[in-house]
Order: C-alpha cells, then sequence, then structure tokens
C-alpha cells in the first residue's frame, strides 16, 4: 500500500509541471521581486532567467508538501506493520479465540490465552455513555454560544470550554475517582434501584455504590470530549448562511425555528463528524480511564455498572509484564484493534464532516 | 388582506451609523411601490425597517412609526414575528431552504404558524406555486429538494413561500438582479398579477423595470457621502419617468434612463 502510494506521488509532479504558466500565475506576481530588490540570491539560479526562479520555488514547495505527506502517511503505516508483525507470533501461541474469548491470561508465554470481548465492551460503554451525555450538551453549548449568547459572553465562555481540552488526562481521573465518583454513588444507586430491570442498568460485576464502573468513567470521558464536540459544532453552526436565517427570520420565525430551520440542517453532519471525533478520543483514553475503573477478575454483566478494563487502559496496566515477546504480543494485538478502530472512526468523523455542507451552498 | 402601509419620520441607524434620514412616505394597498436611487442610498435599509427586520441586524435602531393600516408595527407590545408573518419579504439572492423539499419550502411559513392539516398544506402549496409561476415546472418533483432548482426557479420558489402565508404586503429587494431576461421577464408578469390581490413594495436598480412594473416611485439620495440618506420625492411614477419636481431625480433618472 506504501508503494503504491509512493509511485503515485512520483509519477504526479512531472505531470504537473507541464502545467505551471497558468497555475502558478499567483506566485509568479510575488516571485521576481525578490531578485529584483537585494543582491541576486544565488549565482546559479541568474543564468536560467526569473522563470526558473520561480519554478524552483515551486518545485520546491511541492516537494515539502507531498514529502511531509508522504512521511506522516508513511509513519501511520508503519505503525500499523509494527503492531502487525508483532501481534502475529502471539496470535499463533493464543490458546483462545481472540475475538470471542474474555478472558486475559498473558504472564506464562507458553501458555497464553487471551481475547478482546470484554475490553470492547468496557471500551465501547465507556464511550458511548459519554457521547451519550456529551453530545446533547456539547450541541446545546454551541446553539447557545453562536445563535443566543451577546458577543461579549460568547467569546469568554468558548474560551473557557476550549480550556476544558488543557487539563491533564491524569487530573480527570483523579478528578473522576475522588471527587465525582462520591458524588456519583446515590444517582447510581438511584438508577439500578429504579431501572434496574433493563439490563444495562442491573447490577454490575462491582456493587452498583463502588463508583468506579463505567458510568463514572463515562461521565469523566464527557467532560473530557466536550470541547472536541462543542469546537466543532460552533464552527459549522456559525458557517450557517446569513441569507438563510434572514429568510427564517423574514418568514415569522422565532429564534429557535429559525434554528431548527436552518442552522440545525446546515450544520448537522457537521456537528455528528465531531461526536465522532469526540469518540475517537474517547476509545483511546487511557490514563484518566486507568485511575478511575477498579480492576476485577469477574466477567461483566453488561451493565453500566461494570468495572474492568479498555483496551487502552489494559495495555497502560500490563506494563509490568512486558518481559518477553509474546506477552509483549499479546498487548499489541489488543492495541491494533484499537487502532483500528479509532482509525476507523476518525476517518468516518472526516467523511461526515467533508459532507457537510455539500449541496447546500 | 393587503393594507396600507404609512410610513413617518422614519430614521433608521446601525450602531452610531445614521443610515436613512427622514423618511415619509404611504404605500398604498393592491399597488406596486418602486424604490429606486444610487447604491448605499438606504433602500434595503427603509424596506427591512417595514417588516421589523432591521433590527436582527446588531447595533442597529429605528426611530418613527409605520402604520399597517393604521396600526404601528412598531407599538411597545408588538411581535416582530407576528409583524413578519403579515409582511412578507423576498431577497435579492434567492433563499430557499435548500435541504428541504419543495413542498416543505412553500408552506415553510405556514407551518411555523402551526397549521398541520394535510388537505390544507397541499392546496396551498399548489395555489403559491401557481401564483408564482413555478407550478407546471416542479409539480413532479415536488420532494425534491429546494436547492436543485434553477436560480430563476429558485427566485419564484421564494416569492412563493412569501405568500404562501398571504401576507398583507409584500416586500421585495431586487428580486431580479441575480437573474437572466426571460426570469426576469417572468417575475415581473408574476408582480403585475400579484398586485391584484397584494400591497408589493419592490427596490430596484433597473430603471426599465421600475417603469414597467410599478405605480408609484420613490427616489432615494445620498446628498453626500457619509451623510445619511433621504427620501427626495415619492409620486406616479409615469410623473416621476417623465416630470419629476426634483432636480435630483431627473439627473438620475437621464443619466441612467436616457
Ligand atoms: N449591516 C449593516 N451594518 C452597518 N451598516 C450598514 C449595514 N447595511 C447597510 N449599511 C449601510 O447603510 C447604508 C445604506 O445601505 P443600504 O443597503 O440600505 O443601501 P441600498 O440603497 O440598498 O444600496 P444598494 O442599492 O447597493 O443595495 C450604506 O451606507 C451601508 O453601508
Ligand atoms: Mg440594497
Amino acid at each position: 500500500m506504501t508503494e503504491s502510494t509512493n509511485s503515485e506521488w512520483r509519477s504526479a509532479p512531472p505531470g504537473e509541471a507541464v502545467t505551471p504558466p497558468g497555475e502558478a500565475g499567483s506566485t509568479l506576481v510575488g516571485g521576481p521581486e525578490e531578485p529584483v530588490s537585494p543582491e541576486p540570491p544565488t549565482p546559479p539560479e541568474q543564468p536560467g532567467g526569473k522563470k526558473k526562479v520561480v519554478r524552483l520555488g515551486d518545485r520546491l514547495f511541492q516537494g515539502v508538501a507531498t514529502g511531509s505527506g508522504i512521511f506522516v502517511v508513511s509513519i501511520i503505516a508503519a505503525i500499523g506493520l509494527f503492531l502487525l508483525v508483532r501481534a502475529i507470533p502471539a496470535l499463533h501461541a493464543n490458546e483462545a479465540n481472540f475475538l470471542l474469548s474474555g478472558q486475559w491470561r498473558t504472564g506464562d508465554p507458553e501458555n497464553m490465552a487471551f481475547g478482546i470481548v470484554d475490553l470492547a465492551w468496557i471500551t465501547v460503554a465507556s464511550s458511548l455513555v459519554a457521547l451519550i451525555i456529551a453530545m446533547p450538551v456539547a450541541g446545546g453549548i454551541a446553539l447557545f454560544l453562536t445563535q443566543y449568547a451577546p458577543k461579549v459572553l460568547a467569546r469568554p465562555f468558548a474560551y473557557v470550554v476550549d480550556l476544558l481540552a488543557a487539563v491533564p488526562s491524569v487530573i480527570y481521573g483523579l478528578w473522576g475517582a475522588l471527587v465525582l465518583a462520591p458524588v456519583l454513588k446515590p444517582v447510581a444507586l438511584w438508577i439500578n434501584g429504579t431501572l434496574g430491570w433493563i439490563p444495562i442498568f442491573a447490577d454490575g460485576n462491582v456493587p452498583a455504590n463502588s463508583g468506579s464502573n463505567v458510568f463514572t468513567a463515562g461521565i469523566v470521558l464527557a467532560v473530557m470530549i466536550l470541547p472536541i464536540i462543542t469546537g466543532v459544532a460552533r464552527e459549522v453552526f456559525e458557517r450557517t448562511p446569513s441569507a438563510q436565517i434572514e429568510g427564517a427570520l423574514a418568514l415569522g420565525a422565532t429564534k429557535w425555528e429559525v434554528v431548527r430551520t436552518t442552522v440545525w440542517p446546515f450544520g448537522r453532519s457537521g456537528f455528528v463528524g465531531g461526536a465522532m471525533l469526540g469518540l475517537g478520543r474517547a476509545l483511546g483514553e487511557t490514563v484518566a480511564l486507568t485511575v478511575i475503573l477498579s480492576y476485577t477478575f469477574e466477567g461483566p454483566h453488561y451493565s453500566i455498572f461494570d468495572a474492568g478494563a479498555t483496551f487502552a487502559s489494559r495495555i497502560a496496566l500490563g506494563s509490568a509484564e512486558f518481559n518477553n515477546h509474546l506477552t509483549v504480543g499479546a498487548y499489541i494485538a489488543a492495541g491494533l484493534v484499537l487502532f483500528i478502530s479509532t482509525f476507523a472512526v476518525n476517518a468516518l468523523a472526516r467523511w461526515i464532516e467533508s459532507g457537510s455542507g455539500k449541496g447546500k451552498k | 388582506m393587503a393594507k396600507r402601509l404609512d410610513i413617518n419620520d422614519l430614521n433608521l441607524y446601525y450602531n452610531k451609523f445614521h443610515a436613512v434620514q427622514d423618511v415619509t412616505l404611504q404605500v398604498h394597498a393592491r399597488s406596486v411601490t418602486a424604490f429606486i436611487g444610487p447604491s448605499g442610498c438606504g433602500k434595503s435599509t427603509v424596506l427591512r425597517a417595514l417588516n421589523r427586520m432591521h433590527e436582527v441586524i446588531p447595533g442597529s435602531r429605528v426611530e418613527g412609526s409605520v402604520l399597517l393600516d393604521g396600526e404601528n408595527v412598531y407599538a411597545p407590545g408588538v411581535d416582530p414575528v407576528q409583524v413578519r408573518r403579515t409582511i412578507g419579504m423576498v431577497f435579492q439572492r434567492a433563499n430557499p431552504f435548500p435541504t428541504m423539499s419543495i413542498r416543505d419550502n412553500v408552506v415553510a411559513g405556514l407551518k411555523l404558524a402551526g397549521v398541520k392539516d394535510k388537505k390544507r398544506l397541499e392546496e396551498v402549496t399548489e395555489r403559491s406555486l401557481r401564483g408564482a409561476n413555478l407550478w407546471e415546472e416542479v409539480k413532479d418533483r415536488l420532494n425534491k429538494p429546494g436547492g436543485g432548482l434553477s436560480g430563476g426557479q429558485q427566485q419564484r420558489l421564494c416569492i412563493a413561500r412569501a405568500i404562501a402565508v398571504q401576507p398583507d404586503v409584500l416586500l421585495m429587494d431586487e428580486p431580479c438582479s441575480a437573474l437572466d431576461p426571460i426570469s426576469t421577464l417572468a417575475i415581473e408578469d408574476l408582480i403585475a398579477e400579484l398586485k391584484k390581490d397584494y400591497t408589493i413594495v419592490i427596490v430596484t436598480h433597473n430603471m426599465q423595470q421600475a417603469a414597467r412594473v410599478s405605480d408609484q416611485t420613490a427616489f432615494f439620495n445620498l446628498p453626500e457621502v457619509g451623510q445619511p440618506g433621504q427620501l427626495v420625492e415619492i409620486g406616479e411614477t409615469g410623473k416621476i419617468f417623465s416630470n419629476p419636481s426634483q432636480k435630483a431625480t431627473e439627473g438620475y433618472i437621464s443619466g441612467r434612463f436616457g
């Protein structure tokens, strides 16, 4: 895959090098001034004439741009390849079904049995709890900031929301475990008591009052991804064409109806894209969840009051075991799954976002 | 339905900028009133003040009164949303809701007003689209998005949307400036048709258009750069174009018209 990308890139420059006269026009305007005002920059460029100077700059820029593009893509490919190469031997030595098993026994390289089901459950459940809480809140904040708040208030408020992204995740972890978890206990007990007949709110594999469960983790994650979703949503809502807003107003729409008929339809896909970006972040969050989620050997009950480990926190917790290739390979296999899923979610987010505003002028 | 407008001593501001000064004029029911004048003299500003759209711009301010059949739309306690439902507006650039279907675009105003009856909405859709001379072109694709129409069709869709709520007055700000001559003629015909039922105010830069469609014409001017725009004179269209009472009007019209 890397090779095919490479050859595409390589074949592109000559093809485009034929076209520049038209395209390079804008660069030509700025270009000639450089040699004119100071002394000639470098002797070798002089005999070729001015045109060549510009071409060289163009080439350089193009080279740098494509070079960095290739660099980034190959780093990602190299990471993927590294994960794959290291995971394969461990997967061969695995005595359990990697995709269907929930156990995690990796200490003895001769006798490993590990699977990702439990990890996947905890990861997905906490991320979804986060998303379900963060999406309406972020959407509400973004609508408030772009449509309702006076400018003097909107700017500082937006800044404060952005500040949430600057808090280190270990702080979030400590806050979640030490402050939020005790506060949430009565809430968790109440949900578990009244809605316990719904499986997702039933007793988990740790007591509902422990606090170190998916419920707490999801709420902390929600706060962590709030600035991402809010930021994207704010941007797309702000871009709603004023002609459309005025059109709705002139029809006698109230503020809320303007939002419903123009701002929301215009920004919806961008907002969902932002939520996907947040999801990608939540899936990969490590430190905060390592601190919050308590460790248990019991399998999950598929309730939000389960405790356990996510992909990322399992890997972080397992670092003490990283003493032989096969054991490490097992963790790397889990990491590979996480890598692929966050990659997929992010790609989906970009795809949805780029579709926002298409065919909408 | 159609109502008259009496505009008294209207002064309009954007923050500290005094955009329009002391406008007093009458708009007759079931007739077309054209606003003409050089760019920046405040035609759009006055027009937008008539249905209280001026105040949606942050920092803007209105002094004076606009009487709709004797009732001041700026009286305390009057809800601007209600005013905009009775005084419709068509903008310079067609602005249908692009993702909404053609049908939903037409009845958007009715739905905002709380009308749910399917049959009634269906009737209004057809009546308004016929009224806007668009029915034949779109009757087979009412469920397609409004953004998929041509520019001229979109503008007629906006007119249909505006007349669907049967407003007392219809305001049009250069409705043809982004259109080709054929679409322009279609809309001018439409205006002639609509004035049987509606009171229409139209801003235009096209003298011929003003002469063709309007019954009375108001000429606005800027005395000097930086000064507020003023209403120079208003009168029967034939008289304004053939024998204006003000030098400025004559200069503007002969410069642009002759
Ligand atoms: N949103 C606004 N904020 C501040 N000033 C404005 C705004 N809109 C218009 N103005 C100013 O008010 C004055 C009148 O503008 P207006 O748009 O009413 O002119 P106009 O007669 O409609 O011109 P045109 O024929 O070019 O459409 C102009 O000086 C303009 O710069
Ligand atoms: Mg204007």
